[in-house]
């Protein structure tokens, strides 16, 4: 699995507080904004990142140059703190600030050259190629739809990191190794292992293979949800993300 | 590896709403539908090796409110026409579930499709014995349609889906939704899903007046306002008359009686329907057997047209008894 080592990857931080910090990002505090910019920045770089080079047909250089400068941009100039939530989700939000943003940027095409190679930010962009190259730039879906599964890819991503360091550190590692090779690898695979296959693998009873799993996908599913509840602002917008991303039918 | 392949994506998002039932009887056997308010899986239950549907709540209090509130009206209304409840309780992800009788058969708008109007209207009058027993035990059902009733291979006919039925107080109670079961729900031992006793029947919360609970074009005009105080059997009665209607929309010339049924039991204002739904049923009965209708004033060229269908074979026997005296009369004078 992933495992980026840079300071906006999955494996960096996830907050133990599970407000949203989309509302976060308006608090009158500026540590609160700037610890929530973070957050928001963490989760949507890559995305943002993908697009910018699938969408937006930008060379590797100015797509890196351009997400840097989108949040830090955000950062400056209040974007995120000016998001209504009453208006549009916020994912759709920060689409089409990234969208005017681009545009700008596209017009006034000197400014790319004179922030060009500036670093900001320590962002794993070796990563997200090597992600481009292996998932494909989303050939054949619109831009909106593109956008959603790589945001829904980093949110797995995150989840998925999470969770291992949550069986690593509460000793649950069988868990975990069966959960990467039946979950993760196995849709991969030309033969997914079977729960027999697996419980012969570790020697276990088939029964409590499929214990150990139900158990990992339950904390999956909370992450997920924790996540989400994170980047949403409000109820509404947390249920309907919710069911965008577990697949489930709105009401 | 970089990042979650779309394969492996793909799959955790669908076993990530998959229900937690490690610590249930049942096992998953795949997806039979989603609703609005939850999913219903066709599951096998490993203790008794039956299979049984599974509805699962999907995320909020609310949603649980109502799966809960839909189990307890179930298992409060035991009848021939209404599905059973085998289990309810609370699932180690903290998702509400609910076991009932799988259910074979078809939808009432397929098996409308499949039968002539007389099985059409024996159905119907299933579906209106079920109702009228629900509102006898203060349940008002309140999102009756054809897809919400189950016809069987032998003609069972269930009424499913009473997620957001009303039920009425008994003696001294205020007015609730679901309040169906005061604190007496069972769920079976042996397995760790949590009960709901922790969720008392008075923690559910009642429908605010203004909430628009149903579906359009079966909803009662009243409650399409959302006046949730008005709602009462009546509501139901409106229901029945449109779901009589669709099972009438095939025939080129729906019989009169049959029309004026469906217009009475769709009254717009709730004093003109059917006072009950036994008063509908009834007014259908005549109509099958070939007597006149409560709903509709016959001319005196249909009341003759009714007596002769009714009275065939002895108005038969009798012309041709009269043929045969004339006959006999006419041969013997000549």
């Amino acid at each position: 699995m992933t495992s980026h080592a840079g300071p906006w990857g999955p494996g960096d931080r996830f907050p133990a507080t599970r407000r949203s910090v989309v509302l976060a990002a308006r608090d009158a505090d500026p540590e609160v904004r700037r610890q929530a910019w973070e957050t928001l920045a963490a989760s949507y770089w890559k995305p943002v990142y993908k697009l910018l080079r699938s969408r937006w047909r930008l060379g590797r250089e100015d797509a890196e140059d351009l997400t840097q400068q989108f949040f830090a941009g955000a950062l400056e100039r209040g974007t995120f703190e000016r998001y209504d939530p009453a208006r549009a989700r916020f994912r759709t939000y920060l689409r089409a600030c990234l969208d005017g943003f681009t545009v700008n940027e596209r017009k006034a095409a000197h400014r790319l050259k004179r922030g060009g190679g500036a670093v900001l930010f320590s962002l794993d962009f070796e990563g997200a190629e090597a992600e481009l190259l292996r998932h494909g730039a989303g050939e054949g879906i619109d831009a909106d739809e593109y956008f959603h599964r790589e945001w829904v890819r980093s949110l797995f991503d995150f989840a998925v990191a999470d969770l291992r360091r949550w069986c690593e550190a509460s000793g649950k590692e069988v868990h975990f190794r069966l959960f990467e090779r039946y979950d993760l690898e196995g849709p991969d695979s030309p033969e997914c292992p079977t729960y027999a296959a697996l419980a012969a693998e570790h020697g276990l009873p088939v029964t409590q293979v499929t214990n150990f799993l139900a158990a990992v996908r339950r904390e999956l599913r909370r992450r997920v949800l924790e996540r989400l509840r994170e980047l949403t602002a409000t109820e509404e917008e947390f249920r309907a993300e919710a069911r965008a991303v577990l697949g489930v039918d709105p009401a | 590896m970089n990042g979650i392949s779309d394969a492996a994506l793909r799959h955790l998002r669908e076993v990530a709403d998959l229900p937690d039932l490690s610590e249930t009887p049942y096992e998953i056997l795949e997806t039979l539908g989603r609703g609005g308010m939850g999913t219903v899986y066709l599951a096998r239950d490993r203790r008794l090796d039956r299979e049984v549907a599974l509805k699962v709540v999907q995320l909020s209090p609310d949603e649980t409110g109502r799966l809960l509130r839909e189990a307890r009206v179930l298992a409060s209304l035991e009848h021939p026409g209404i599905v059973p409840v085998h289990d309810a309780g609370v699932l180690p992800d903290g998702r509400a579930f609910y076991a009932m009788k799988r259910v074979r058969g078809l939808r009432l708008d397929e098996h409308a499709r499949a039968v002539p109007l007389p099985e059409r209207l024996r159905a119907f009058e299933r579906v209106c014995e079920a109702v009228a027993f629900a509102h006898a035990h203060g349940v008002i059902h309140r999102d009756l349609k054809p897809e919400n009733v189950m016809v069987g291979p032998f003609g069972e006919v269930l009424v499913m889906d009473w997620g957001v039925a009303k039920v009425r107080p008994s003696q001294g109670e205020g007015e609730k939704d679901g309040d169906a079961v005061s604190g007496g729900f069972f769920v079976e031992e042996g397995w760790g899903g949590k009960g709901f006793e922790g969720q008392a029947a008075g923690a559910v919360p009642e429908t605010a007046h203004g909430t628009i609970l149903g579906t359009s074009g079966y909803m009662a005009p009243e409650q399409e306002r959302g006046e949730v105080d008005r709602i009462d059997p009546r509501t139901d009665v409106y229901a029945l008359g449109a779901i009589l209607g669709f099972l009438l929309a095939g025939e080129e010339a729906p019989p009169r009686p049959l029309e004026a049924i469906r217009r009475r039991a769709m009254a717009a204002e709730p004093g003109e329907r059917y006072p009950k739904v036994e008063a509908l049923v009834a007014d259908l009965s005549r109509y099958l057997a070939g007597q006149a209708v409560g709903a509709h004033r016959e001319s005196l060229i249909e009341r003759a047209g009714r007596f002769a269908r009714r009275h065939r074979t002895a108005i038969l026997l009798v012309l041709g008894y009269l043929v045969m005296r004339i006959l006999l009369i006419f041969f013997l004078r000549r």
